[in-house]
C-alpha cells in the first residue's frame, strides 16, 4: 500500500473544501480523480505534493505522515504535474526537465552520467526531445505539458500526482499519456475531466462531490448512468466500448439538468 | 497532411536524437574573458580623470602603494589622486556593480516580476529619508564621517521591516504582495522625505535628497570599502549556492513545493539577504538605478535562464559597466560631476526598450 489519504480534510475561511476524505492508492496502481468544478480534486491534490497543509487527516506514504516529513524528502517520493504550466524565465526544455533531480541534488551539483540519460530517456518517451535546446516560453501549450510530465518522471518518484495532465494535449498525445502512466509502474493519481479517458485509463475511479468522496470503485462500477445524474447533473447513457467492453459516456447537448447550487 | 499510420508513429520524424547541441558559451571561457577586461577597466578608469596617469605610472603607483615601496617626491599628487581619490572609487564601483546585478537577480526571481531591480521593496526611498534625517538633525553622532551613511542604512533596513512584516501572511511572502507593499512604502517614504526638505529648507538636505535619489561615488573612501566588500562577496556567493533554488523558484510556488524547495522558508532567507546588501549598497553610494534591472536581462540573454550561469556572470558584467558608468559621469563635464543615476539611465532605459521588443526574448509570457 503505497498512499494513502487517511480523513483528509481541508478548510479555506470557514469553508470545508475536502471533508473527511479517505483513499488509498496502491502500488502501481492508476487512481481517477473526478467530479464536478469546486468539488476539491485539485485541492486534495495540493495536499499530497505538499503546495498545501491539510487542516485535517493526514497524507500517508508508506504509513509516514507527509507533513512530518522534510519537503525534499517527500519529493525524492511523490513527483506532481501541477496545473500552474508556466515559468517565469525562458529555460531551456532540457534545463527544466534536469530540474526533475533537484530533490536528488545537493546544491548546485551537476548531473551525473546516469541522471542526463534519465533525462534523455524521458524526454524521448514523452517525445520533446527534438525540444530540448528550445526554450519553454516559446512552446505551445500542448509541447509544455509533455515537459512537464517528463521532468516528473526524471524525478523517479514512487507516487505520481497529476492534476488534468490531459490539458491542451491533442489527443495522440492524450492516449499516449494515459497509456504511459498505466504502463509506468507508479502508484499514480491523477484528476481527469475525460470521462471516457478515465475509464480506459484508471484502475480506480473516486468521485468527489463537495468536497466527499461519492463512489470508489473499478469503473464499470462507478460510472453508472445513475451516479453521474447526481455528481454532475447530466443525463447520460453508459454502454461497453464494442472492443474493449469499457464503460463509456455517451450525451448530447439535450442532457445537462439543472443542479442545485452553483454547478448549475 | 500527415496519413494516419505515420501520425501513429510520431517518431519515425523526430529528428534523430540530437547530441547536446548550441550548448550554451563555455563558462570558463566568458569569466576569463570578463575578468580580464574588468581589470583593464579599472587600470583605465583609475588613470583616467582631470588628471590623466598612464595606465603604467597608474600600475606603478598602486603597487607601490600595495607594497610599500617608495615613490619620488615629484610624483606626490599623481600618487595621492590614484591611491587615495581613484583607486576607493573605482573599487567601489566594482563592488557595487557586481553587488545590484547579483541582487536585482536574486529580487527577479524572488518576487517573479521581471521588472524588479533591487530597489522595488522600497528600500532606496527609506535610506534616502535616513540620510536627509540625519543630515539636517546631526543624529548618529557617534559614527563620525560615517553618521549619513549609517543614516541611510537604518532607513533602509527600517523599510524592508516594514515591507516585510506588511506583507507577511498565512502562506509566507507572496511575491504580488511584497511588490505592491514595497512600492507604497516607497511612496510613504518620499512623503516623509518631501517633508524634511519642505520644513528644513537649506541646500544642504536638497543636495543629501538628490545625491541619494540619483547616487554615486564620489564620497567613496578606503574606509567605507571593506564593509561593503564583504556584504557584496558574501552575498554573491550565497546567491550563487542557491542558484538550483533559484531555477525552482521561478516554476512557481506549487511546482516548487513538489520538488522539494521550501518556498516560505527560501524567499524569507532571499528577502533578509538581499535587503541587508542592498541596504548596505545604498549607504555608500545611494540608489544607482537600472543596473540592477538591466544587467540580469542582458545576462540571461547571453548565457540563458539558468542561475548558476546568470549569477556567474552577472557580477563581472555589472562591475564592468559601472566602471565605465563612473568614469563618463566623472569626465563628461568635467570638473562638474553628472549624478551616476543620470548615465545609467541613458544607458539602461533604451536598452532595456530594445530589449523587451526583441523578438524571441521573453520573460513570463509573449
Amino acid at each position: 500500500m503505497s498512499l494513502i489519504l487517511d480523513d483528509l480534510s481541508v478548510t479555506m475561511d470557514g469553508t470545508a473544501i475536502v471533508e473527511n476524505l479517505a483513499l488509498a492508492v496502491e502500488a502501481r496502481q492508476v487512481v481517477g480523480l473526478i467530479g464536478p468544478n469546486g468539488s476539491g480534486k485539485t485541492t486534495a491534490l495540493r495536499c499530497v505534493y505538499r503546495a498545501l497543509r491539510p487542516t485535517g487527516g493526514a497524507v500517508r506514504i508508506d504509513g509516514q505522515d507527509l507533513s512530518r516529513m522534510p519537503l525534499r524528502d517527500s519529493a525524492r517520493r511523490i513527483a506532481a504535474l501541477t496545473q500552474e504550466g508556466r515559468a517565469d524565465l525562458d529555460f531551456t526544455v532540457e534545463e527544466i526537465v534536469a530540474l526533475g533531480r533537484a530533490p536528488h541534488l545537493r546544491g548546485n551539483q551537476a548531473l551525473s552520467a546516469r541522471e542526463r540519460e534519465l533525462c534523455r530517456r524521458a524526454m524521448a518517451q514523452m517525445e520533446v526531445l527534438h525540444l530540448a535546446d528550445r526554450g519553454v516560453l516559446s512552446l505551445s501549450g500542448g509541447e509544455r505539458q509533455r515537459v512537464l510530465v517528463a521532468r516528473a518522471l526524471v524525478q523517479e518518484p514512487r507516487v505520481l500526482v497529476l492534476d488534468e495532465p490531459t490539458n491542451h494535449l491533442d489527443l495522440h498525445h492524450q492516449i499516449r499519456l494515459l497509456s504511459m502512466l498505466k504502463d509506468a509502474g507508479l502508484s499514480v493519481l491523477v484528476t481527469l475531466h475525460d470521462l471516457n479517458l478515465a475509464a480506459s485509463a484508471c484502475d480506480r475511479l473516486a468521485v468527489l462531490s463537495r468536497g466527499a468522496l461519492v463512489a470508489y470503485g473499478p469503473p464499470a462500477d462507478v460510472l453508472t448512468a445513475e451516479l453521474l445524474r447526481e455528481a454532475f447533473g447530466v443525463e447520460v447513457s453508459v454502454v461497453p466500448h464494442p472492443l474493449t467492453g469499457v464503460p463509456q459516456v455517451l450525451y448530447d447537448l439535450g442532457s445537462a439538468t439543472t443542479m442545485e447550487g452553483n454547478h448549475a | 497532411m500527415r496519413s494516419l499510420p505515420e501520425a501513429a508513429v510520431p517518431d519515425a520524424d523526430d529528428p534523430p536524437p540530437a547530441t547536446p547541441s548550441a550548448t550554451p558559451p563555455a563558462m570558463p571561457l566568458i569569466v576569463a574573458l570578463l575578468a580580464g577586461v574588468l581589470a583593464v577597466s579599472v587600470l583605465l578608469a583609475i588613470g583616467l580623470g582631470a588628471a590623466t596617469v598612464p595606465p603604467g605610472e597608474t600600475l606603478r603607483f598602486l603597487w607601490a602603494a600595495v607594497t610599500g615601496g617608495s615613490i619620488t617626491a615629484g610624483d606626490v599628487t599623481a600618487y595621492q589622486i590614484i591611491w587615495q581619490v581613484r583607486a576607493p572609487r573605482v573599487l567601489l564601483a566594482v563592488l557595487v556593480g557586481a553587488g545590484l546585478s547579483v541582487v536585482g537577480v536574486a529580487i527577479q526571481a524572488m518576487v517573479r516580476n521581471a521588472l524588479a531591480d533591487p530597489f522595488v521593496l522600497g528600500v532606496s526611498s527609506g535610506a534616502s529619508a535616513g540620510a536627509v534625517l540625519v543630515s539636517v538633525t546631526g543624529a548618529l553622532t557617534a559614527f563620525g564621517i560615517y553618521a549619513v551613511s549609517a543614516g541611510a542604512f537604518l532607513g533602509a533596513l527600517l523599510v524592508s521591516a516594514l515591507v516585510y512584516l506588511a506583507s507577511r501572511g498565512a502562506g509566507g511572502l507572496t511575491p504580488l504582495r511584497l511588490v505592491l507593499t514595497g512600492v507604497a512604502m516607497a511612496f510613504g517614504f518620499q512623503a516623509v522625505m518631501s517633508l524634511i526638505v519642505y520644513f528644513v529648507p537649506d541646500g544642504e538636505s536638497t543636495s543629501t535628497v538628490l545625491f541619494w535619489s540619483m547616487g554615486g561615488f564620489g564620497a567613496a573612501t578606503w574606509g567605507a570599502l571593506p564593509v561593503v566588500a564583504v556584504v557584496t562577496v558574501v552575498t554573491a556567493v550565497a546567491l550563487r549556492r542557491f542558484a538550483r533554488g533559484l531555477d525552482v523558484l521561478a516554476l512557481g510556488d506549487e511546482t516548487s513545493a513538489s520538488l522539494g524547495v521550501d518556498t516560505v522558508r527560501f524567499r524569507r532567507g532571499l528577502f533578509v539577504l538581499t535587503s541587508l546588501a542592498t541596504g548596505a549598497m545604498v549607504a555608500v553610494s545611494g540608489a544607482i538605478g537600472f543596473v540592477g534591472l538591466v544587467m540580469p536581462h542582458l545576462v540571461r540573454l547571453w548565457v540563458g535562464a539558468a542561475h548558476v550561469r546568470v549569477l556567474t556572470v552577472a557580477p563581472l558584467a555589472g562591475a564592468i559597466f559601472m566602471v565605465w558608468a563612473d568614469l563618463v559621469a566623472r569626465t563628461l563635464v568635467a570638473p562638474r560631476e553628472l549624478p551616476l543615476g543620470v548615465i545609467t539611465a541613458l544607458v539602461g532605459v533604451p536598452v532595456f526598450v530594445v530589449l523587451l521588443r526583441r523578438r524571441g526574448y521573453l520573460f513570463g509570457g509573449r
